[in-house]
Formats: C-alpha cells, structure tokens, sequence
C-alpha cells in the first residue's frame, strides 16, 4: 500500500514539474526566436546557438528556414515570421505553432540577412538538435556523428541532451561523444582525464583515434593517461579481435560439421569412401532453389518459410537417391573400400553431370529468408544472423543423430551391423535392409546440409566438390567411426583455420592445416578419438 | 597365386609391348616426317603429340599400377608428381626463352617481370642447364614421396588413411601452386615456351622426337617394373598387398618394402610428367587437381590392376576414348566416365587385360585337359582295338 502512494506520490511530483518545465519553455523559445529578428548579423551567431542550446524540437524548421533565407521579421515591431514568396506578396506563418497568418505584400517584411558563417553556425546548431530528435535511432545516429568529429562547441549541445536522454545506447555514445570534443576543448585537466577514462572504458576505433590525435597536442601530465587508455583500448581490441576469430573460427567448424556429419554415418560408420558425398550436399543445395523458385512464383507469402519446407524435401530427394545408390552399386562393394572410392567417384561425375545439363552450369540463386538476414553486434563483435542459425542447425543435426544413433532401436541396429555384420545377422536384424537405411540416412543429411549450405555458398553444380576434402578431412582427423570426434575435429580445424589466416593469409593458412593434419596422422593413424580393440582391424 | 601365374604368363606379351613400343618410336616419326601429307599411312603432326600425350599417361598410370596393383598403396597424390616433374620440366623451358619473352628480360621469365621481381629466386637457379632440370624431375617426385612414405608408412597409415591423406597431399600442392607468390606462375602456370635442348618446339621434327622419346622411355620402364616384380623384391611386394601383418611377422620390413615402390613409383610419375609437358605446351596448377588423381586409378583399373600391360591399354583406351567423346558430346563426356567407373568397378574388377588373360588362360587349361582326356581315352581305344 505504502508502495503504491509513494509511486504514484513520485508520478505526481513527476508530472507537475515537467508541465512547468515545458511552459517555461515554450516562453523562452519565443523570446529567442523573436531576438532573431532585431539581432544584428554579427549577433546571430550567438542567438543560434542560444536556440541550439534549448534542444527544443520546434527550433528544427525555424533553423532551417534561416539557413535557406525564407525567415523574415515585421519592420514593424520586429516580430519574426516563416514566409514563402507569392507574387509580389508573401504568405507567413508563425515560427513556433506553424498556424498561418495570411498574405502580406512584401515591402513590410524584411528578410534576415545571412553570411556563410552564420549559415555554418546553422549547420552545425541542426546537427546538434537531432540529439533531441524523438526517434531513438536518429539520436543515436546523430551521437555517433558527433562521436567521430571531436568539436568543441558541441559540448554544450551534447551536455544538454545528455541530461535528458534515457536510452541507454545513446546515452552511451554521447557520453563518448562528450569525452571526445572534451579532450579538444579547453575544460580542466579533471575533466579531460575523467573523459579520458570513459574512453578508455569504451573503447572502439574512434575512441583510438581521438585519443591519439590528443596524444600529440594534450598536457605533459595528461600525457600518461592518454597512453594508458590507448594501452588499455588496444588490449581490449586485441581481446575482441580473438574473439571474433573464435566466432569465425565456430561459423567455419559449423560448416565443416554440417558438411562431413553425413560423411561421418557413410565412411565413418559403414566404411564406405563416398565421393559422391559432395554431390548429395550440392542436390540439397539445388532443392532449396527449387522450393523458393515455386514460392517466388506461387506463393510469395511463403518465402520465410522456404528453408523450413525445403529441409525435409531435401532430406527426402537425397536420402532417395542414396538409398537408390546403396542398392544399385554400392552394396556389390563392402569390404572393399577402395573400390567404393572409384565407383562413387563415378556417380558423383554422373550427378554433376546431370545438374549441369538441367539447370546450367551457372550460379542459382538461392535468397536468405527475412529472419536470415542482417547483423547484430555483441560487446565487440558482429555476428550475423544466417551465420548463428547455422551453428545452431549444426549442433541441432548433430544432437538429432546422435539420438537416433544412440537411443533408438534403429540406431542400435546399425550400430550392431557395422560392428558385426554376421553375428548381427544371426541375431534376425536384415542386415541389407539396415544397410540401405543407413547410407540414405547419410545421404539425406548431406541434403539437409545442402539446404543450409545454399545460405551461404554458391549454387552450382560444383559446390559439393568444394566440401568433399575437408569433410574427409574432418572425419578422419576427429576419428572414424566416432560422431563426437567429427564434432570437435570440426570445430577445432575451423578454429585453427581462422587464426592461421590473418598471420598466413586465406591460402597459406588452409594449406597449413592440411599439412597439420597430414603431420598429425602421421602420429595417430586413427585420428583423435581413435576406435580400440579388433574391430579396427576388420 | 593369380599374380604369379599372370606373371609367368604375362612374360611373352610383355615382350610383345616392349617390342611394339620400340617399333612405334621409329615407325610414327618416319611415317609423319618422311611422307607427303597426302600419303595414305601419312600421320599428321597433331596425332603425333596426341599419341604421344596418351603415352606419358601410359607412363603415369603405370607408375600407379606398380604401387597400387602389386603393393595395395592406393595413392590418390599421382597426379602430384606428375605435376612436379611437368614443373620442373616447365622451368627448364621457360628459361630456354630467354630475351625472347614479350618482356624481353634476358633472365626472368615473363610473369616475373610482371610480378616486379628483380632477381630468380633461388630455386629456379640451374635450371637453365638440362642435365639440371632432368635430374630434378625425377628428384622431387622422388625426394617428397621419400619424406612423405618415410612418415606415412613408418607410422602405418594404411588403406583409406593413406589414400586420403595422399589426397590432401596433392590439394595442399595445388593451393600452393595457385600462389603467385610461390614464383611458379600462379594461375597460368608455365606456358609459351620456345626451344628444347636447342630445337623450336614447334618443330614436327621435334614432336616426332619427343614421341619417339615418350615411347621408349615407357618401354624402358615397363621393363625395369616387370625386372622389380618379378624379383625376390616383387615377390615380397605382393605379400605386402595380400597379407601386410602377416608379412611383417614374418620378419620383412614392411614399410621400407613399401617405401622403395612408392619412391620409384613417384620417380616415374616425375618423367611422364616432364615428357607431358613439352607435347602440351603448358603446365599449370591445374595438374595437381585431386581429380585427376582419381582419373589415372581409374585407367589402370580399366585396363587391370596388377597386370603391368593393363595400365598402359587403359590409359590409351580411356583417353582415346575422352578424346573422341568431348568432340562429338561434350556433354556426356562425364556420363560416359562416370559411367565407367562404376562399371568397372562392379563387372571388370581384373580390367580389360586382366579379364582377356584370364580367359584365355582358363581356354588354355580346358584346352590341355580336353587334350589330356583326349590321349587317354585314345590309349585306352588302342587296346580295345587291339582285342
């Protein structure tokens, strides 16, 4: 109860306190607009920034028209009206309330006489008055303005409007803004070092330069503190830096994971080296186009949901076509692994093939659905959108097979089969059936990968090409036959990949991990998480 | 067992090759250079490089065949030395231009010039000698499958592993080789090249010669392969493939056996490379492609793995083949390859040669025992006849 009184006790006192402040105001303004027009030319400037300086929203047009000449003042008693040419007459309105006045022939108005400096001075007061903007995004957009171009007499300016602004983003970008002109103003040493600190707190690239720029012309005894804070803002760029590595680095290993967990089933489970693993991710791929080139035309209502349709399409087309490789080829192979290489090394030939006589050999457009698109930035990062919903659909696949491999009766069957085939067999699991179920389950999530892939690659009848060594890579470097070493070697190749590039180069850095992996097999022929005991021989 | 029968019996149509080899790099140079061009056995001077293309590939799917067919290395990085020994034939080329590139500079090639280089780097020093260049071509194949079997095998990558690992091998080569910065040419490689030991490359007479070259290089190789697999060292050879473990517990040092074949193997690769490249005019980064790997296997699939002869029919056969089809369907060019591969794989698992010596060895067998009947029932109608 108590509470209740006091809150609405505070709305009150609230509400009272800015009714006055508004009627104060709006006296105040009036009175400055009409100075406009006794003030002699060389006196203007100081009245703009007097109005510059109230941060009322109603001086914007008033500004404005005295910038482009259309502001005149009565002979008579000086009084200061907007007006626009009619003939020979002009028609007035009032400055402040906009209401129209009527027409009145031109010999009783004198228009307010302006220079380039003044017209400056106009400029600069406009800039600052979007400050007071009621749209939070032009505040903030004017903030950061400001924010790059250090200026001394947009202290006050900004001052002002922080006193009043409660957005916390703009607030902070006018904090910085005001310890950027601070440090080029003549305000104490106090102040400088105070703004000096908020800089440093906040960091960033203008921060670094403005800081700079004072380095050079600040006091010996700010000096220190101006190269602590350019000290403190590097490191903290440093950190953002291996921070955004990381975050490319996972967006990598997201990719790689998508592209070699279907792999992951077919060579690391079955032990079936499935070039053809490439092209399944590329019909994916090519569904994705198929789904959105019928929405586009049908059902253009549909396109968000385009992927979302295209998902389980992609995993059906692509698990059928596997299912119709496994029964027509591939199950003449087992056991002989290398023999599987050749012959679906051949059928991923036919498969481009076919791509490429059907819909040409050019790029397909696949577009990004609305909630794919953009950027947002966390602390010092940019993170875009398509990007994280990648990494989450990686992990998400991941999990669902690593559910279905684990905690089902089909998972368990499969895993029986590839461990013993005949005693399997003995134990009445249909061991063919498994078979084809288990490469069209691989097959159909390189489709579904395909799906996610056409967010981000080109469409073409190469794509698969591009994934095919660093899927092999990914499986055999994290272990075959094991599906959390697919997982960890995916994200720490795309990790290490992201570091090496910014010393190394895009090129030399890729070439550097293959070289790493080769190396590293050298010493665990069996990759990280290596499979024990005598099924490894088999 | 079925090695070693083809073996003995492969012994005659070795012989056979050797002696048709010997006799093309005599019979295809005079027939192109001393016939009118409207002479009926007249064969045009493309032909000649062309064929003389399909025999450096011979070559190479040979060298494949010796690790693969009779060691069980399957390597997926041939087409790796293959391109560095094409390089390196390449650099010898390119400094044969000298001042006359479009640029003019007496030492640096023309993409140097371009790239702003002052001076050779170092590695392209020497290369202006033949005897130099020749010597690399079979030393780096040979020294990086050295480094690289030294490591793979010690530590027993076998199988997939290797095969993958081979594979890596030759894709890190390609990025690096489509560096400019590496000083090979980039993207473009080595091309416009000018002279041979002297001779206009251009020159029939020259595309002759370097056809003749190619076809008794691949007659002495496939001499000194069958001298490797018909050995003591061949027999272990092919104890590797069919039982590794088993012949290491029997006391032989399986990774040294293996290291020597994948060396020689590489070497070979190197000379079909430096032979290819003086017939095509051009080496690029695009040699050392992973596919192209994956192609020579399946030449020597197709004409039979194992079998020595088979390599050098396939490589002839599918490349003839490719010829003809990207003429008249480029477009199923890669329905027929394709197709191909998996055909092979499922239907002619010994190859063409392997498929014809097995039947006619297996005609011979039934001929000798219908033969063996045949006496044996005549002895026992003498008698009867006698009575």
């Amino acid at each position: 109860m108590y509470r209740i009184l006091q809150t609405l006790l505070i709305t009150f006192c609230l509400l009272v306190s800015a009714d006055i402040t508004a009627s104060r105001a709006a006296d105040d303004i009036g009175a400055l607009v009409s100075a406009l027009g006794t003030a002699k030319l060389a006196e203007l400037d100081d009245r703009i920034e007097a109005l510059a300086k109230s941060g009322d929203p109603r001086v914007i047009p008033v500004l404005e028209a005295l910038g482009e000449g259309n502001l005149y003042a009565r002979k008579a008693d000086g009084s200061v009206y907007l007006a626009t040419e009619k003939g020979a007459s002009l028609m007035l309105v009032d400055p402040l309330d906009g209401a129209n006045i009527g027409e009145v022939p031109k010999s009783e108005l004198q228009k307010i006489k302006v220079n380039n400096s003044v017209r400056r001075a106009v400029r600069s007061a406009l800039g600052g008055l979007t400050l007071f903007s009621a749209d939070t995004d032009a505040r903030l957009k004017a903030a950061q303005s400001m924010r790059q171009t250090p200026n001394a007499d947009a202290l006050g300016a900004i001052e002002t409007a922080l006193s009043t602004e409660k957005d916390g983003a703009v607030r902070k970008t006018l904090d910085e803004a005001r310890a950027v002109s601070l440090l080029v103003s003549d305000r104490s040493d106090d102040d400088k070092r105070a703004a000096i600190k908020t800089l440093a707190e906040g960091g960033g690239r203008e921060a670094l330069g403005a800081l700079t720029s004072a380095l050079s012309s600040a006091d010996s005894s700010l000096k220190p503190d101006i190269e602590a804070a350019l000290q403190r803002i590097e490191q903290a760029q440093a950190f953002w830096n291996a921070g955004q590595n990381v975050w490319y680095g996972l967006s990598l290993g997201s990719v790689l994971l998508l592209a070699a967990i279907g792999l992951a089933i077919t060579f690391g489970v079955m032990g079936i080296i499935n070039m053809a693993h490439g092209e399944m991710v590329m019909l994916g791929a090519y569904t994705t186009f198929l789904v959105q080139d019928v929405i586009r035309t049908s059902y253009p209502d549909l396109f968000d949901w385009s992927l979302a349709i295209a998902l389980p399409l992609a995993f059906l087309a692509t698990g059928v076509i596997g299912l119709a490789i496994e029964r027509s080829v591939i199950r003449f192979l087992y056991g002989r692994p290398l023999e599987t290489l050749l012959a679906t090394w051949g059928i991923s030939l036919i498969l481009q093939q076919s791509v490429r006589s059907i819909f040409g050999p050019t790029n397909r457009e696949v577009g990004n659905p609305s909630w794919m698109a953009g950027a947002f930035e966390l602390g010092g990062l940019t993170i875009t959108w398509n990007r994280l919903w990648i990494i989450v659909f990686a992990l998400a696949v991941f999990a669902a097979l690593l559910f279905l491999l684990k905690r089902t009766s089909m998972g368990l069957r499969m895993r029986a089969v590839t461990q013993n085939r005949r005693m399997a067999s003995s134990m009445g699991i249909r061991t063919p059936l498994v078979d084809a179920l288990t490469f069209a389950l691989g097959s159909g999530i390189a489709g579904m990968a395909g799906v996610a892939l056409s967010q981000i690659d080109n469409v073409s009848p190469n794509l698969g090409q591009g994934y095919i060594i660093d899927s092999f890579m990914v499986v055999v470097f994290g272990g075959v036959g094991n599906l959390w070493g697919t997982l960890v070697g995916a994200f720490s190749l795309g990790i290490l990949n992201k570091f090496l590039e910014p010393y190394a180069g895009a090129v030399l850095g890729k070439i550097l991990v293959l070289v790493l992996i080769i190396l590293f097999i050298q010493k665990k022929p069996r990759g990280l998480f290596a499979l024990k005991g005598r099924a490894v021989e088999a | 067992m079925i090695t070693s029968f083809l073996l003995k019996s492969l012994d005659r149509s070795i012989i056979a090759v050797v002696a048709i080899l010997l006799g093309l790099s005599i019979a295809v140079p005079a027939l192109n250079l001393l016939t009118a061009p409207d002479h009926p056995l007249h064969v045009p001077t493309y032909l000649v490089s062309l064929f003389g293309k399909y025999l450096t590939y011979a070559l190479l799917a040979l060298a494949l065949d010796l690790v693969w067919g009779f060691c069980g290395i399957l390597s997926l990085g041939h087409a790796a030395f293959f391109a560095l020994g094409g390089y390196a034939m390449g650099m010898y080329l390119m400094r044969q231009i000298g001042a006359r590139g479009s640029y003019g500079n007496p030492l640096l090639p023309d993409f140097m010039v371009f790239l702003n280089w002052k001076e050779l780097p170092w590695f392209w020093q020497g290369f202006d000698m033949f005897w130099f260049a020749a010597l690399m071509v079979v030393l780096v194949p040979g020294l990086l499958a050295f480094v690289f079997g030294w490591f793979a095998f010690r530590s027993r990558v076998n199988g997939v592993y290797l095969s993958i690992i081979t594979q890596a091998m030759t894709y890190a080569l390609l990025l690096a080789f489509f560096r400019n910065d590496m000083g090979f040419g980039g993207n473009n490689g080595l091309t416009d090249f000018k002279d041979v030991l002297g001779f206009n490359i251009q020159a029939p007479g020259t595309r002759a010669a370097l056809f003749a070259a190619s076809a008794v290089t691949l007659a002495l190789c496939l001499v000194l392969t069958t001298a490797i697999v018909r050995s003591k060292y061949g027999k272990v050879l092919v104890a590797v493939r069919d039982a590794e473990s088993r012949t290491r517990f029997l006391g032989y040092r399986v990774e040294h056996i293996k290291l020597f074949a994948f060396t020689v193997s590489a070497m070979m690769a190197g000379v079909a490379g430096a032979l290819y490249v003086p017939q095509v005019g051009i080496i690029n980064p695009g040699e050392f492609e992973p596919g192209n790997s994956i192609e020579v296997v399946i030449w020597t699939a197709v004409g039979g793995r194992g079998t020595l002869i088979g390599p050098i029919v396939g490589a002839i056969l599918v490349n003839g083949g490719k010829s003809i089809f990207t003429a008249a369907f480029p477009e199923f060019w890669l329905f027929a390859l394709g197709g191909l591969f998996v055909f092979v794989t499922l239907f002619l698992p010994k190859g063409v040669v392997g498929t014809v010596s097995a039947y006619l060895a297996r005609r011979k067998a039934h001929r000798r025992a219908a033969d063996a009947d045949n006496a044996r029932d005549a002895l026992v109608a003498k008698p009867m006849a006698a009575e």
